[in-house]
Formats: structure tokens, sequence, C-alpha cells
């Protein structure tokens, strides 16, 4: 889904328009791996990514009359995983937010440097769990995960300026939090 | 926070949380779940809010109890 490019047709896609079951279960079959992966980068929750899943093909469904098939698919569906994961972020309390150990168990594409004393990224997750939805959302994909600047402001729904400055704004809270709990980056 | 600050910050944050690997998939089919609130949605917005049984039992032990205003309500209906 990164280009948003599709390789269901036009024709599928104005039959979901229309309310269509089939059409629909043909793009969730298509897109179902990348929504649960975009997800997955937001709130890094293997389960909650699932459910989550589950919850942004509901809601396409239910917005499947507003959906223009002129338009690609796939950045319509990112848009409405990431409105879902950050509403997850938001209902989320303190004892069940992000802790280093949940990171660790996600499939990770590399399981970063065994050098680093676990401390630190046990402090720099926790700090990270402690930042606003909307922040922890920008700077996951554009720093973690390196999404292009442009893919995320449109998941996001905001500029890529926005995108940069709330990125920035995350960064800066983090060496405040790490600076409290001891850690001079 | 100067460039050298804000990497060294990106550095720590991409150690502490490893970036998602390309092919993560769900452990499970989720096509049956989507189905299943898909179903539950449309039955919810078929039922009949409670709210809406009890003011016709209200009406209905306020008709039975007080015959007479029944006309009334029909003049007012």
């Amino acid at each position: 889904m990164p280009d948003g490019s599709s390789t269901v047709p036009g024709t599928m896609l104005q039959r979901f328009r229309d309310g269509d079951l089939d059409a629909f279960e043909a793009l969730f079959r298509e897109h179902q791996r990348p929504v649960y992966g975009w997800i997955l980068r937001i709130v890094r929750n293997a389960a909650a990514a699932e459910d989550l899943t589950v919850e942004t093909f509901w809601r396409i469904h239910r917005a499947h009359d507003r959906f223009q098939p002129e338009y690609p698919f796939g950045p319509w569906a990112r848009r409405i995983a990431t409105r879902a994961a950050l509403d997850w972020l938001r209902a989320q309390r303190p004892e069940v937010e992000l802790t280093a150990e949940m990171a660790g168990a996600l499939p990770s594409a590399s399981k970063g440097n065994p050098g680093i004393a676990a401390e630190i990224r046990s402090k720099t997750a926790l700090a990270f769990s402690r930042l606003p939805p909307s922040l922890r959302a920008a700077a996951v994909l554009a720093v973690v995960e390196e999404q292009p600047h442009k893919e995320v402001a449109a998941a996001l729904g905001i500029t890529v300026g926005a995108v940069k400055l709330r990125v920035f704004r995350a960064l800066r809270l983090l060496r405040k939090d790490l600076e409290m709990q001891g850690i001079t980056p | 926070m100067n460039a050298h600050d804000e990497n060294r910050i990106k550095q720590l944050l991409k150690q502490a949380l490893p970036p998602v690997e390309l092919n993560a998939e769900p452990e499970r089919d989720l096509w049956p779940a989507v189905l299943h609130k898909l179903d539950a949605d449309a039955a919810q917005r078929h039922a009949v809010p409670w709210f809406d049984w009890a003011l016709l039992g209200g009406l209905a032990v306020f008709a039975v109890s007080f015959p007479a205003t029944i006309p009334v309500f029909l003049y007012y209906l």
C-alpha cells in the first residue's frame, strides 16, 4: 500500500461504493495486510493491531458511500486506519502504555543494537509512551519507520510542515523526559 | 535542540523501538471478525431502543388507567 496502488479494477471500486459485499471482501483481501502493518507501526501491539484492522474495515464499510472511486483506495483506508489507531492510543491508560518489553516482542526488521543498555532502551520507550498520541504517531512513522513525510501527512490529515513540527516537538519532549530520568542524550 | 541532539534522540528512539518488519501480517484471518462486526452493527441498527419500549409501555398503562383521555390524545395526533 505504500504508493496507494491497487490491483482492484475501477469497476470493483464502484461496486464497493454501491455497497456490494463481494467487492468489499475483495478490497479487504487485498488491503488487510498493509492496513494491519500500518496500524501495527503506530500502536506497536499485535493484538490491538488486529482488532483495529477489523475496526478500520468496519468504518470503511460504513463510509462506503462517501468513497470516491476515481481516487485510490489505499490512502483512503490508511487515513481511516490512522484515525482508528489514534483513537486507541488516546483511550489507553498509563498502565497499559507501550513498554520496552512490548516493543521488543514485535516482529521487527532489526532487533536494534544489542550493545545499547537495556535501561536506556526502557527509559526511552517509557518517555515515548508519555508523548501525546498525535506526536507519537508522527514520530514513530517518520523517524522509526522512516515513512515519507508526504505519506505521514496524508495519513494524519495534516501538512508536511505540520508533520515536521510534530516530529520536532516529539524529539524535544523526549529529550526533556530523558534528562529528567537522568539520561543526557 | 541542535542537529546533533536531534540525531542522537532519533537514534535512541530507533534502538528503543525497532521498526516493524515490512511483511508483518495478522496471525488469523480477520474477515470473519469483520463480517461479525457488520452483522452486529446491522442488528443493533434495526433494534428498537429500550427507551422506546418504555415509552410505549407507559402510554399503554396510562391509556388503560385513564381511558377517557384516549379521544383527547387522538384529537391532538
